[in-house]
């Protein structure tokens, strides 16, 4: 257990942040006021949130062990535990899910009429969950968060949800589960493997053998890459994202896809480095697959949301591409990108739901020419359109110049074959910009729009916030996880190099 | 004091008789009923601790046998307080329809404490016939006679299986000289290789395998699930359950030779349950008969335990059909509830039932992600705990057929939690249930996370009781 570090100054700062939201939910269950209600989850998030800044303060830049650890025993005739900790590659996502929550919340306060509650006790569940999920260091309680956090997810689509959300809710959930079945079977063989124990990081380069680690690998990559989603396995995505509340795309994009890049980062690249050696370039060729063709899908999109669904896949496809390119910059790009991306997709489908609160309609012609009457809300539109397709001084550039970087460093073709991808990317965003913002002669009448109110205003401002000071000054970000990706990396080369050898046997 | 729970019962049936015997209105039996079940679950809470063997050996009470008493009589009281309107039978029988209830558990109490083959067929058909008896009890004033079939098909099936397991004794007899399980386990295990004692084996388990409906025993499961009143089945998805898989883990566990063949047999049947179940469940409109098919698949599962022949395995078994119990009784609330005149539940009825009546809405919902196998609820930690037993003897293969079949069931269950959740009622109705349905949902919903969340207690409890076996 000496991967593990323990705060004695914030001995139980972890298990706060899992179990308040928790908490609050439970005493939401005997409480019949709605407005009680929204104040209620909002404070408890906003606690979240304020809670989970020591973690960034006293966070040790350099030590790549899991910080603030916290260990108890909890199934004991398996040796289940109950292990968390974060490390230089999660603790940007605990941060960035703490403090998205309260503006979802924050977003959906008028937009939610019916059953705000349960509504609410949803939303505080999936902050558990989520918040646990990168958090665990026992693959048990991992795998536990990871699926259960499905229940308050498929309800938040199924109840709330528009038109088809029936269709995209079981889709969303089956996709989803159905994946991570043989992650299930995985876990139970590594516990098998490793002398009877779930702890993830005793788990880690461990050489398996060749064979073992491809079929690991598979599973892991079925689980992750329908999360993620990975180009063949996005179907589910554009579905769940139209159908869902604002808050559910904002969840969904912000953090749930980020599940799968990091379920790559922290499990397929230190359990199976030889199978990810191996495997690597097909990885690689499906991101491209990905970002191209999430570009010219959303290049074709009428629907506001799709289109968005649609650039996630691309986005997406460039986080992947960093962690598989397997370098310094292209996994510290991903991981930036990863951020990014949650800032900016959230924000993105925050105002795609504004507008949808007013029109009932997510369809781009409904909404043409809405510059005129809605001047805050197009300049907020302008500038997460312009860092969603990686404009310099933008949060994305950064991530995205990373990762082609790091692509660069490892082949010349991919990264060519990736920039397509950039341009699509500014294609599509200005397309849907320039006609929300100006239109065309035929615009519908928009002057009964009225602009954002404070409660919009207070919502998109911290996005925009960070959009710029990623963009801007991205280094303490990079600094938080600089360490612990260059241990990954150190770890993973001393270990690649067996493999390729073991791999190179195998051929011949 | 080592009777005391069978004599309660036995006593509980009587005064029943008696009040069959005058005029009493359906009101008043309802609640002696309740109360003697209460009583009885005393009793088996106050015989926990009792050891000892009774009858010449022939029956043995033990940790193992008094813990299954206090299930079996627990998952009784709560069939009863659920079913308590008993709106679908005449209220005419319904002295008698309680009677044959206490009768049948009376069989199933002894049918976990014998020890000896004669005492186990005895035991067994005393909770059969009562239970024959009670299926076409439902009332057949609407021109409605499934129930007829469905108690001659249950009859039929249960004949038949009941002749294979005393066919399959009788070999044992023979082979071994005696129906003392112990000589009788103790012999055969110089004769594994022997194709007779194989044979008798699994004739023997073949009469279990019906109870519990393994795969090639199963087919009396859909129609009687749909025929029999919706309390009836409730009480045969759950009760008899129990007490089959407590006769099966003795059988088994007394399996100490090479039993290779026996675990292939067992394996194919386990893969095989919960393929048909799984599948077949998936078309189902009646809320009923899925549970039913679904029945067939947890079987399977149950059966995943049973054949690593381990004590840990063993008590995974148990575990998981403790938990299994649980999940279907309070789907079987929910159905009781929703069924206002006791017809049969289709699942299309659920619609909307968020809003006429949030808290089944909600026990459903918890049932149902449980029987699925979602984290954090005891369906997922019974089938991790089963899995992982089985991988860790070698299955693989056995394994990730069992994965996928969790994945198959997924679709089954949501597709019921939809309609509960996601749609407007059609009538806009709204269910009261009583305060006692309510209180015991909550309690069931309860079991349900507790048992999902800290399992070692459970586990624990459930391996001591496999090994006070020996």
């Amino acid at each position: 257990m000496d991967q593990l570090l323990i705060n004695p100054n914030y001995p139980h700062i972890l298990s706060t942040l899992i179990f308040l939201p928790l908490a609050g939910a439970l005493l939401l269950l005997f409480v019949q006021n709605e407005y009680f209600a929204r104040y209620w989850a909002l404070g408890i998030s906003a606690l979240t949130a304020i809670l989970s800044l020591p973690l960034v303060s006293a966070f040790d830049t350099t030590s790549a062990k899991f910080q603030f650890a916290e260990q108890y025993n909890w199934v004991d005739s398996l040796n289940i535990q109950y292990v968390i900790g974060v490390d230089g590659i999660s603790i940007l996502l605990v941060m960035l899910t703490t403090l998205i929550m309260p503006l979802c919340i924050l977003a959906s306060w008028s937009y939610i009429k019916t059953r705000v509650q349960a509504f609410m006790i949803c939303l505080l569940i999936m902050e558990t969950a989520m918040l646990g999920v990168f958090m665990a260091l026992d693959f048990v309680l991992f795998y536990i968060l990871w699926e259960a956090m499905l229940i308050p997810m498929y309800l938040l689509i199924g109840i709330w949800g528009g038109p088809r959300k029936i269709y995209a809710s079981i889709k969303f959930f089956l996709y989803t589960l159905a994946g991570s079945i043989m992650l299930l079977v995985g876990i139970i063989w590594l516990y098998k493997t490793n002398n009877y124990s779930f702890f993830i990081p005793d788990m880690m380069w461990q050489n398996y053998s060749l064979t073992a680690q491809v079929y690991l690998f598979l599973a892991f990559f079925l689980a992750f890459a329908i999360k993620v989603p990975m180009f063949p396995f996005h179907t589910w995505l554009p579905a769940a994202h139209v159908e869902a509340p604002t808050a559910g795309s904002v969840i969904l994009a912000s953090v749930l896809l980020k599940m799968g890049t990091y379920g790559f980062l922290r499990f397929a690249l230190p359990i199976t480095p030889a199978a990810t050696t191996l495997l690597m370039p097909y990885v690689l060729w499906l991101s491209i697959a990905g970002i191209i063709y999430g570009g010219f899908t959303a290049l074709a999109q009428q629907d506001m949301k799709k289109l968005i669904a649609y650039s996630s896949v691309g986005h997406m496809g460039f986080v992947t591409l960093g962690i598989f390119v397997l370098n310094l910059e292209g996994i510290e790009g991903a991981i930036l990108q990863m951020i990014n991306h949650g800032i900016t997709t959230g924000a993105l489908f925050l105002c795609v739901g504004m507008i949808y609160e007013r029109t009932h309609s997510r369809e781009l012609r409904s909404a043409t020419g809405v510059g005129k009457y809605m001047p805050i809300y197009v300049t907020f539109l302008a500038f997460f359109s312009l860092s969603s397709f990686g404009f310099p001084g933008t949060n994305s550039f950064v991530g995205e110049f990373m990762i082609l970087a790091g692509t660069f460093k490892h082949s010349t073709t991919l990264a060519l074959a990736a920039i397509p991808g950039a341009v699509l990317a500014a294609a599509y965003m200005l397309r849907m910009l320039q006609k929300i913002i100006w239109g065309g002669t035929d615009n519908p009448d928009q002057s009964w729009l009225n602009d954002l109110n404070m409660r919009e205003i207070i919502t998109l401002c911290p996005f925009l916030f960070f959009v710029f000071w990623i963009g801007l000054g991205p280094q303490p970000f990079i600094d938080l996880m600089h360490i612990s990706i260059v241990n990954l990396l150190d770890q993973f080369h001393a270990h690649q190099g067996q493999a390729v050898a073991a791999a190179e046997l195998i051929l011949h | 004091m080592q009777f005391l729970p069978e004599l309660t019962l036995l006593g509980a049936g009587l005064v029943i008789f008696l009040v069959s015997l005058g005029k009493t209105d359906a009101d008043k039996i309802k609640t002696i009923a309740i109360g003697l079940g209460g009583a009885v679950f005393v009793a088996t809470l106050l015989s926990l601790c009792q050891r000892g063997t009774l009858f010449f050996d022939s029956y043995k009470v033990d940790f193992y046998s008094q813990i299954f008493k206090t299930l079996i009589a627990g998952a009784m009281l709560v069939v009863l307080i659920l079913g308590r309107k008993l709106k679908d039978i005449k209220s005419a029988v319904h002295p008698e329809y309680y009677l044959f209830m206490f009768m049948s558990v009376l069989g199933l109490m002894m049918l976990v404490s014998s020890v000896e083959l004669l005492a186990i067929f005895v035991a067994l058909e005393l909770s059969s016939f009562a239970v024959y008896i009670m299926v076409p009890m439902r009332d057949d004033s609407g021109n409605y006679r499934f129930q007829m079939e469905a108690g001659i098909k249950y009859l039929l099936f249960g004949v038949t299986a009941t002749g294979f397991m005393l066919f399959g004794m009788s070999y044992m007899f023979g082979l071994t000289g005696s129906t003392q399980l112990t000589v009788v386990v103790a012999a055969l295990s110089q004769m594994y290789t022997q194709p007779a004692a194989i044979v008798a084996i699994m004739m023997v388990l073949a009469g279990f395998f019906y109870k519990l409906a393994i795969f090639p025993f199963h087919f009396w499961v859909p129609d009687v699930y749909e025929g029999a009143s919706n309390e009836t089945t409730a009480f045969i998805a759950s009760v008899p359950k129990l007490a089959a898989v407590a006769l099966l883990i003795r059988l088994v566990s007394m399996i100490t030779g090479e039993g290779q063949i026996i675990v292939n047999i067992l394996m194919v049947c386990a893969v095989l349950s919960m393929f048909y179940g799984n599948l077949s469940a998936l078309v189902q409109t009646d809320l009923k008969r899925m549970l039913g098919f679904s029945g067939i698949a947890h079987a399977g599962f149950v059966l995943l335990g049973l054949l690593t022949f381990q004590i840990s395995g063993y008590a995974n078994a148990l575990y998981y059909i403790i938990g299994y119990v649980v999940m279907n009784l309070a789907c079987f609330l929910v159905i009781c509830s929703v069924s206002s005149n006791g017809e049969n539940v289709q699942i299309s009825d659920l619609n909307g039932l968020h809003k006429r009546s949030p808290l089944l809405a909600l026990t459903l919902a918890v049932a149902l992600f449980a029987l699925a196998g979602i984290p954090p609820f005891v369906g997922f930690m019974g089938k991790f705990m089963l899995l992982a037993g089985a991988l860790k003897q070698g299955y693989l293969l056995l394994v990730i057929l069992a994965a996928i079949n969790t994945a198959i069931a997924i679709f089954y269950y949501l597709s019921v939690i939809r309609v509960t959740f996601c749609s407007d009622p059609d009538n806009s109705n709204s269910i009261s249930s009583g305060l006692f349905t309510n209180a015991t949902s909550i309690v069931l919903m309860l079991i349900i996370v507790i048992m999902g969340v800290v399992p070692q207690q459970f586990v624990d409890l459930a391996t001591s009781a496999v090994k006070s076996i020996r």
